[in-house]
């Protein structure tokens, strides 16, 4: 038999861990970039206390109750409000003019986290005068994340950088407007939300999301492989009406995907993308 | 020394870290045959600048990482600023923005770990000079898979924590003052 270096034996772990996952709750993590997974693995492991990624997978599978608490380890919850302001204003100035045009609109947040980039979209279209004509629909897959979302309450402290990054994303308000400030939270106003459907989807194995004229997903694919980065944007191509427009994240890119083809760039520096005329 | 062909680079600085970069990498081949992955630790608004200072310096092709991107022989990538920069087990970089790592982000901990498992033997990791302790725990992973672990003197680095860090939890590294890990380095490229 030939030597297995440890970290091989810990990569069959982990190979089996997210089999079993799958098997046991659909939730399937098994195509995302591995080197990451794996130090989440690691670290979920460590603060379990557990001696090995086994150990991990004995216990998910027979204690469903430590779900959330893994998916909080496997799921990336990193977010702010107005994230890249850059992204934010090139919306405003360069996509919403032709929005404006529809009658009524329809926006996808995919990867929505705690709900950070939704208000911030729901604020950018109320200032724009477009809110009132839109449907969002904000979706993840972790529960935890979609019941932050829906409450639309972060700690005080995170709102002097919401707060910068709204005025960089050429705001036209006060930030302040939105939000009443309570021991140490700020409780963003539900009326923010009257427009905002939120669901749980995933973008490896659910369906095709109809005839949207805006998708932002943002700092999600960048946690999958090729091959499932590739079913995501397939996912939005399909899920985008005619030259609907495509925003990504500031690291991320449609150049190495099969579907790179559908898409013309419209605002290159900020990952913003319109869907060719198929 | 190092019976395994080494591979892959990979190289963390911190407080210094653009001075020591260099001195070392303009002075490296164009036809050095193999990648080089950089973190280098500076203010977040700042990083972005690293690739083109040190493009327009050196021989080889320098870059800022992207995500998925397969790795080139004789080319120099940078992490870009807020971001992770991992190697995946087919050598293809990722980037990622999960919490900082020892209050870093990029963190060369990150890098090194994840390109101890994707290189394992094949991996020459160097921590430069620094102020913190970053990359201690990536080097003795780059040691413990294999791989050449190698610490700039830090008598006479810019800043010592950091190499001091590295040799502590990594006493078997070679240490080496910038003039020699630039031969060295120079070196590969002859075998
Ligand atoms: C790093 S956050 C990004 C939040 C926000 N879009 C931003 O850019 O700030 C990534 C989010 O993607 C979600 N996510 C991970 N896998 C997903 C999947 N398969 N489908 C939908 N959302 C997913 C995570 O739960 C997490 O909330």
């Amino acid at each position: 038999m030939s030597p297995v270096a440890p970290h091989e034996v810990e990569d069959i772990e982990i190979q089996l861990l997210l089999e079993a996952l799958f098997q046991r709750y659909h939730y399937d993590f098994r195509h995302y970039a591995r080197a990451s997974i794996k130090r989440r693995l690691l670290q979920a492991r460590t603060h379990f206390g557990l001696p090995s990624l086994t150990a991990l997978q004995e216990r998910v599978l027979h204690d469903p109750e430590m779900l959330p608490q893994l998916l909080g380890f496997l799921t990336v919850q990193v977010s702010e409000m107005f994230r890249d302001p850059a992204y934010f204003r090139a919306l405003r100035e360069q996509v919403l003019p032709h929005l404006r045009t529809y009658p009524s609109l329809k926006v996808w947040i995919a990867g929505c986290s705690a709900g950070e980039e939704v208000y911030s979209l729901a604020i950018l279209f109320r200032e724009e005068g477009l809110f009132d004509r839109t449907m969002f629909y904000a979706t993840d897959i972790n529960p935890d994340a979609l019941r932050a979302a829906e409450a639309g309450v972060y700690s005080l402290d995170r709102i002097r950088k919401f707060t910068e990054n709204h005025q960089k994303s050429g705001g036209r308000t006060s930030l302040s407007d939105y939000y009443t400030a309570d021991y140490g939270r700020a409780v963003f106003d539900k009326s923010l939300r009257t427009n905002v459907v939120f669901s749980d989807h995933s973008l490896v194995s659910d369906a095709v999301f109809g005839e949207m004229q805006l998708i932002s997903c943002r700092n999600v694919m960048i946690y999958f492989d090729r091959p499932l980065q590739d079913r995501a944007v397939g996912l939005f191509k399909d899920s985008l009406a005619r030259n609907g427009f495509l925003g990504i994240g500031s690291k991320e890119s449609l150049r190495f995907s099969r579907h790179a083809g559908a898409f013309a760039d419209f605002v290159p520096e900020e990952k913003i993308y319109r869907r060719r005329e198929p | 020394m190092n019976p395994v062909p080494a591979r892959a680079i990979v190289i963390g600085a911190s407080a210094g870290g653009v001075q020591a970069l260099l001195t070392i990498l303009p002075a490296l081949p164009a036809d050095l045959p193999l990648p080089i992955m950089v973190v280098l630790h500076v203010p977040a608004d700042r990083s972005n600048v690293l690739a083109p200072l040190f493009a327009s310096k050196c021989a080889l092709i320098v870059k800022e990482a992207e995500d998925k991107e397969p790795t080139r022989p004789g080319v120099v990538y940078f992490a870009p600023s807020d971001y992770h920069l991992l190697v995946e087990a087919d050598g293809a970089l990722a980037l990622s923005s999960d919490e900082p790592v020892n209050y870093s982000r990029p963190s060369i901990d990150v890098l090194f770990e994840s390109a101890a498992d994707a290189y394992g033997a094949g991996l020459i990791g160097l921590v430069l000079t620094g102020a913190n302790a970053d990359g201690a725990a990536g080097l003795k992973a780059v040691a413990d898979a294999g791989g050449l672990a190698l610490v700039e003197d830090p008598t006479s680095a810019y800043a010592r924590p950091m190499p001091e860090a590295a040799l502590r939890a990594c006493p078997a590294a070679q240490v080496m003052s910038l003039p020699r890990i630039e031969e060295f380095l120079k070196g590969l490229g002859q075998a």
